[in-house]
């Protein structure tokens, strides 16, 4: 094979605002990696980020084939990005299996990086394709641009010690070297990451061979005349200075937690159960047990619900991760919560439902159950997080209302969240929400269901302190005294506090912020992760010059009473969501506005910016 | 104020301290009252502060109990008082924790719970009240119900296979497992003191009578005329006897069953002598399947007690050794782990 001749010409530069590439290859081929490494080096240079993996549904789908795909999505801007991306600018194809998965998500002329040297005629036939797609003039409404990576791995890593098959597992660096020539970026955040991955133990080969990889790669770009030009997405301005790190929404949650229990000056307590998409925040959290983290994986669901309000009854901020089916099983074990009146915080990450659903993809379908999917009078707060790097903050703040009206919290994300990552500003302690914790110890003044006067919140009382000992459960309480109380009119008072407890919390919330004019002819609103995807449809519409703003909750129960407001403030209100309505129900419910349209789609993925556009364009008329 | 002198010896407690002085609400005659009279008569005698003691329930009758205690307790929800335990004995290890618990409520709807609480050994000592029946919900049968067992539920007779608790618990490979009869108020005091000071989860199955819905139970194993042939007292290094005058003992037959003989017929070294410190839980395994026949006597005592690492003390002991120097690791560290990096 040719080696490509060194060109002379200085090669043109490009300046662009955005671009969204797509890795994919097989799950062996560590798109991931790359990706992830893509990722951190592009928020390094400065700029705004979005990213979305998909992993293939099987654990080990066979190799090659199209069930065995594996992608990693990233948009980066030197503007705001808000999602992933609807069309891909790039597609890295490592093999024939990634062009048929995701071909249709390329928009029109955007760039297919074909890795030739796994275009062959067995790797084309456990892919489904019977011609080459490369030279059958399919892909002709696309750039190609075809690169054997595989022999120019294995030619740029003949004189290491590495074995073929070691060799074969580095093309995913000489990858991201030519993507990294393309884009102007940087080679040394990888190189210092290659070099800290691989140190010790006799792995020193394996550090040399994946950097001389990426700097065969790199000089690949250079040298090739196969590119047109490289391209350049500037440093976003404006940016808030601090340190950044870049987080997916599991690891947000589990950092959130981390820090509210350090805010709130107690130690954390995490009883789960696994269940894709939330197993990672158990994962995340068992890791660190230097912070005083406590987990414990139940035997189920139940359980976990259940050891979660234990460590709350024993003091702990306590905490239980879920998905869809197994917020139905703790159904029980938060109505006692509810009526012990005990901080808790239970994380629903939704997937598509119902039953087992779609496990590995998203939905929004879970509001209904957890603002009323339990029996008797048992309201419990409701949040949802709307970007990954938001969810740290979103569980800091379930954290801050669980412990100052002791009740349990249910915070909202969903499996979009958990896996997409961007950048997250690093707070300091003390820029986070106060997080007050008094326990009661004074005997005298003691009663275990007197209320606070403000919140109503009744006191935290916990076992090991003297001459407070008392008994709670499930059997409805006498007012301020907690003893078992059948009296209905006492039944009556108590279920009117803790709903009253619930109601204050709504002028303890920020308003919804609006984005746009605080009227007009159409508001888009939405909860959760349709925040992106909605961000970037008004953000369009307003250019094009179009009356529509958007408002965006994060407290789905209680709501703040400026949203009933804002209703009322706009002809018609367009509620996009990743179900068949239930934001839309709720707020009828409560506002009786009848200037709803809904926007439900349940595709397991999330929305696009086409689906929101095109409806919002019919509502403006 | 008067300034009195501290001491650092604690106040005796009695049995008084005990009682939460409320209408103890079960029917005239419950078993419930002597085991509660039982729990309250011991608890001074172990090395606790009042205000360390936690009594975790479920629901059911029994499940009450934590109500006439005056200590920390939690009336839970229908099964799950172990796991809700579990909570609090992982995050507070010195606490002293307890769980009532029916047999409904333990080994029907939680008995998943039951097993799981059992296999990781905390701290923690279940007192399971087994009437047979259940008695909250007014007399339907329970997993413990005998096969035919004519209910409200089961007018025909029950077609369950009924669960002996103390197989169950040592088929999850319990380290202290035990059962007594709650009118002997003696050797229940005397059981549930050595369960406490089990380091490790204790399980002692309490043979209670429902005079509402199951009376008479256990008669066989109560009525003065029949006891004694009925029920065989396990006592540690001490061969197994039963009988008015401890004529009887038991041995292993060639198939490794036991077999009941005359002591007079094979002499008293040939009897089988009781270890519950065996490391296999086969052999109380085999004592916990006598009396089921209605052949052999029914065993009571401790059935077994071994020692194993508590699941708190090895989950802390992993906090600990993941802080080398003592102290709670840095939250920026943890912030900016992985890549961060700086805009200014
Ligand atoms: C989720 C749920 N299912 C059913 C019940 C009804 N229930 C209450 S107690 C009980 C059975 C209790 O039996 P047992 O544990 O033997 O206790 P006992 O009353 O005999 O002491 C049942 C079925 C409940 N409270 N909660
Ligand atoms: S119903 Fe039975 S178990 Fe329940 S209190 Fe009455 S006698 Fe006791």
């Amino acid at each position: 094979m040719a080696t490509p001749e060194a060109k002379n010409t200085e090669t043109a530069t490009t300046e662009l605002d955005q671009v969204i590439i797509r890795f994919a290859g097989d799950s062996g081929d560590g798109m991931q990696l790359t990706g992830t490494q893509f990722t951190n080096t592009s928020a390094m240079a400065g700029n705004d980020l979005s990213t979305l993996p998909d992993y293939p549904a099987e654990i080990r789908a066979p190799a090659g084939t199209v069930a065995g795909v594996s992608g990693f999505q990233v948009a980066f801007s030197s503007k705001e990005v808000y999602t992933p991306g609807d069309e891909l600018d790039v597609l890295v194809c490592m093999n024939p299996a990634a062009l048929k998965r995701y071909l249709h998500d390329v928009k029109s002329g955007g760039t297919l990086l074909v890795n030739s040297g796994a275009f062959t005629d067995r790797g084309l036939k456990i892919a489904g394709y019977e011609e080459n797609p490369v030279n059958d003039g399919s892909l002709s409404g696309y750039r190609v641009i075809e690169i054997d990576i595989t022999a120019l791995t294995a030619q740029a890593l003949s004189e290491t010690e590495l074995t073929p098959k070691q060799i074969d597992r580095c093309k995913n660096f000489y990858t991201l070297g030519v993507l990294y020539w393309m884009y102007s970026r940087d080679l040394q955040p990888t190189l210092d990451w290659i070099a800290d991955k691989f140190k010790g133990k006799g792995k020193e080969k394996f550090a040399e061979a994946n950097a001389l990889a990426l700097k065969a790669g790199h000089a690949y770009g250079e040298t090739a005349e196969i590119f047109q030009g490289r391209y350049e997405v500037g440093s976003r301005k404006n940016i808030e200075p601090g340190t950044y790190t870049a987080l997916n929404g599991n690891r947000a949650v589990a950092l959130g937690m981390v820090a509210a229990s350090e805010r709130a000056g107690i130690p954390l307590f995490l009883g789960s159960y696994p269940i894709t998409p939330a197993s990672e925040i158990l994962h995340e959290l068992s890791y660190l047990k230097h912070h005083d983290v406590v987990t414990f994986q139940a035997e189920d669901e139940i359980a976990a619900a259940c050891s979660m309000v234990g460590a709350s009854f024993a003091g702990h901020l306590a905490l239980t991760t879920t998905s869809g089916p197994g917020l139905a099983l703790k159904t029980e074990a938060i109505g006692l919560g509810v009526i012990a009146e005990l901080p808790m915080v239970i994380v629903n990450v939704q997937r598509g439902g119902p039953s087992t659903g779609l496990p590995t993809k998203t939905e929004q379908a879970d509001l209904m159950q957890s603002i009323y999917g339990r029996n008797g009078e048992a309201p419990v707060p409701v949040l949802a997080a709307r970007s990954p790097a938001e969810c740290f903050h979103a569980a800091v703040e379930a954290a801050r209302i669980a412990v100052k009206y002791m009740t349990p919290v249910i915070l909202l994300t969903d499996g979009y969240l958990a896996n997409g990552s961007e950048p997250f500003r690093v707070p300091t302690l003390e820029e986070l929400p106060e997080i007050n914790v008094k326990f009661a110890d004074d005997p005298a003044t003691f009663q275990p269901y007197s209320r606070d006067e403000k919140t109503l919140a009744r006191p935290w009382a916990i076992p090991g302190t003297p001459g407070l000992e008392h008994r709670i459960g499930g059997l409805e309480k006498q007012d301020v005294t907690g003893g078992v109380s059948y009296d209905p009119d006492n039944h009556h008072k108590m279920i009117g506090y803790r709903a009253e407890k619930i109601r204050r919390i709504a002028k303890d919330i920020e308003a919804p912020e609006i984005n746009g004019d605080d009227s007009g002819k159409l508001l888009i609103l939405g909860w959760g992760s349709t925040f992106g995807v909605i961000a970037t449809t008004v953000e369009r519409l307003r250019k094009e010059g179009k009356s529509v703003s958007q408002m965006h909750l994060r407290h789905l129960f209680p709501m703040h009473a400026k949203v009933g407001e804002t209703l009322k403030k706009f002809d018609k209100v367009l509620v996009p969501e990743i179900n068949f309505g239930q934001l839309d129900k709720l707020l009828r419910l409560e506002f009786l506005a009848d200037n709803l349209v809904s926007l439900g789609i349940a595709r397991g993925l999330p929305l696009k910016t086409a689906d929101i556009m095109a409806k919002a364009n019919e509502l403006l008329g | 104020m008067t300034s009195t002198a501290t001491t650092d010896t604690p106040v005796k407690l009695t049995k008084k301290d005990f009682d939460a002085g409320i209408d103890v609400r079960w029917c005239p005659g419950c078993g419930d009252f002597a085991i509660l009279a039982a729990v309250q008569r011991t608890l001074p005698e172990l090395p606790y502060k009042k205000e360390d003691y936690v009594f975790v329930s479920g629901i059911g009758c029994s499940s009450r109990f934590p109500y006439y205690m005056a200590t920390y307790g939690f009336h839970t929800i229908h099964g799950r008082a172990p796991a809700i335990a579990m909570g609090v004995k992982a995050t507070r290890p010195e606490l002293s924790v307890w769980v009532a618990t029916g047999d409904g409520d333990a080994l029907s709807i939680g008995g998943n719970h039951f097993i799981h609480t059992l296999r990781r050994n905390p701290d923690i000592n279940i007192l399971l009240f087994n009437n047979r029946i259940y008695g909250l919900t007014k007399g339907q049968y329970s997993p413990t119900s005998e096969t035919g067992k004519k209910t409200k539920s089961s007018p025909l007779g029950s077609i369950d296979h009924p669960f002996n608790p103390v197989s169950v618990a040592l088929g999850a490979e319990g380290t202290f497992i035990a059962r007594v009869v709650d009118r002997d108020a003696k050797h229940v005091s005397e059981i549930l003191k050595a369960a406490a000071l089990h380091k490790g989860t204790s399980f002692m199955e309490i043979y209670q009578n429902c005079l509402i819905f199951n009376d008479g139970a256990y008669n066989h194993m109560t009525e003065r005329s029949v006891k004694a042939e009925n029920v065989l007292y396990l006592e540690e290094g001490k061969p197994l006897l039963f009988g008015e005058k401890n004529e009887k003992g038991i041995v292993l037959d060639e198939l490794g069953q036991p077999k009941a003989v005359r002591v007079e017929d094979v002499g008293i070294d040939a009897i089988l002598k009781h270890d519950p410190k065996s490391p296999d839980p086969s052999y109380a395994f085999m004592l916990s399947r006598m009396g089921l026949d209605g052949v052999l006597p029914t065993p009571v005592g401790i059935f077994r007690a071994v020692e194993r690492p508590t699941y708190e003390d090895m989950l802390h002991k992993q906090i600990a050794d993941a802080k080398p120097d003592g102290k709670k690791a840095d939250l920026h560290d943890l912030l900016t782990s992985g890549s961060s990096w700086t805009i200014s």
